[in-house]
């Protein structure tokens, strides 16, 4: 099989208006969120607690998934180094629409500590569209799921659109991909 | 006809939901074992509809668009042979002299179909779990089908309506209590069919995480999760058939299939996970000695 049939080489397009069910399936998307298994900082240390029996984030209908084919989040958890970021970017493009992203820690919003780090970024939502920000260093499991209900309910609300954005300014989140990432060597579009 | 072909979708959705309870209702028990609330017993519910509502980029080939539709053809085939209430469904099952092995058959048709469409994936998760799912898969087929032979040679038969009605008659007639051996092989054969541990080494998640369906997403994800849904219940109805002497009203099937469901899961929650070959090594021996036992006893 060759490498081109993995990914897409054209511009990913937005996808008509949802007629049919579109009620029941923001129900159930609100209702079953996976996330992709992937710790990029710190915080990811704050979410092993969440699988536990004093947390337990399952009853909300999540659930971690190891691969982006079946994920609808991807939670940047505290700081992002350049090299992570291009990473965070090839599995943010192979995860199927619609998906989230829920940043966490104040590394995502202001670079926090990290703010004068010669290789971290300080702005997440420059470089991929933010739902959902939970402030902290480090935010505890409570205030995780604090930031899920919320996201449930802006999902629910059909007001979690932040993929949409991106598909629309993508010229933009290249660019200012582009402007921190020396060497891009992965295919334009990852979809 | 029109009336057979509607029955046979009621069957095929009611086998879905119920399916999909099921697996919500394991959700839960699993979670109250670990001290957790756990998610609603309608989770599989909300967690098909998102998926066929999520959109799908992803192309690898024409066997990897295929294997869930074969994954849920082996599903309904078996729902539609196995008698699923006695006297009442009439009407959808296709029942004739060999359906046993026909269902033998499905049971292994949706496994290598998954397996076909995981291998065009390319994924080396999804091929190192077929490898291994294969592997296991040829030695529990090894007992069950000897399982199968006991009750042919036993019974004079090989249709699961005859094997039903053979068991009516009290618990004393159950092939339970009749081939309590053969009962307890393929008992241990239904862990790996099930996935459940301490025989999960296909779905192995910290291992090989996911298994076979690590590319797929969105609709075929969801058509893999309903396929499943009805496979499993195909399965219990089959178990029930075989050795728990059939249902007679609804009540009794919900009782006997909710009982049998929950010994995978219980078993589950206790034992921690065989590598491949404990796990072939295993099977090769403990149900194919029952299984034989059972054989040589029956013949002689």
């Amino acid at each position: 099989m060759s490498e081109q049939k993995v990914y897409c080489n054209q511009s990913p397009s937005l996808p008509g208006r949802q007629r049919v069910g579109k009620i029941i399936a923001e129900i159930a998307r609100a209702n079953s969120l996976w996330v992709v298994a992937y710790g990029t900082g710190c915080g990811a240390i704050e979410l092993r607690p969440l699988h536990t029996a004093r947390f337990d984030m399952e009853r909300f209908g999540i659930a971690m998934r190891p691969t982006p084919r079946q994920a609808d989040v991807i939670i940047i958890s505290g700081y992002l180094a350049v090299k992570t970021l291009k990473r965070v970017i090839r599995v943010y493009e192979q995860m199927q629409a619609p998906k989230y992203v829920v940043a966490l820690g104040s590394c995502t919003i202001n670079g926090g500590m990290y703010f004068d780090s010669y290789n971290t970024i300080n702005q997440l939502d420059l470089y991929l569209p933010v739902d959902v920000y939970v402030a902290g260093c480090m935010p505890r499991p409570e205030s995780i799921i604090e930031g899920f209900t919320v996201l449930m309910k802006s999902i629910k609300a059909g007001e979690a659109t932040g993929w949409q954005h991106y598909i629309e300014n993508l010229d933009y989140y290249r660019s200012n991909q582009n402007e921190v990432i020396p060497r891009w060597d992965m295919p334009t579009y990852n979809w | 006809m029109a009336v057979t072909i509607l029955v046979a979708f009621a069957t095929a959705v009611l086998g879905l939901c119920y399916g999909l309870l099921l697996g919500g209702i394991s959700r839960k028990v699993m979670a109250r074992i670990h001290g957790r609330i756990g998610p609603p017993v309608t989770q599989n519910f909300s967690d098909l509809v998102k998926l066929f509502f999520k959109r799908t980029a992803i192309e690898h080939g024409g066997m990897f668009w295929l294997a869930p539709m074969f994954r849920l053809t082996g599903g309904l085939g078996v729902l539609f042979l196995v008698p699923i209430v006695v006297g009442r469904f009439s009407v959808v099952n296709i029942s004739f002299a060999g359906d046993l092995l026909l269902v033998v058959y499905f049971m292994f048709f949706g496994c290598l179909g998954m397996a076909l469409g995981a291998g065009d994936s390319g994924h080396p998760h999804a091929v190192m779990a077929v490898s291994r799912g294969l592997a296991q898969m040829s030695t529990y087929e090894l007992s069950f089908s000897m399982v199968v032979l006991v009750l042919a040679v036993g019974l004079r038969t090989l249709n699961i309506g005859d094997i039903v009605a053979a068991q009516s008659g009290g618990i004393g007639q159950w092939n339970l209590v009749r081939y309590p051996f053969a009962t307890a092989a393929a008992m241990i054969a239904f862990l790996p069919m099930q996935m459940a541990y301490p025989f999960s080494i296909v779905l192995a998640p910290q291992e090989i995480p996911i298994g076979p369906p690590t590319e797929y997403g969105s609709r075929f994800l969801s058509l893999m999760l309903a396929g499943r849904s009805i496979f499993g219940v195909a399965k219990l109805v089959l178990f029930m058939n075989l050795f728990f002497g059939g249902a007679s009203n609804i009540a009794d099937l919900v009782m006997k299939t909710l009982l049998l469901y929950l010994y995978p899961v219980f078993v589950s929650a206790v034992f921690p996970r065989f590598r491949l070959e404990q796990s072939v090594r295993f099977l090769l021996v403990v149900p194919t000695v029952l299984a034989l036992v059972e054989l040589i006893r029956v013949i002689t």
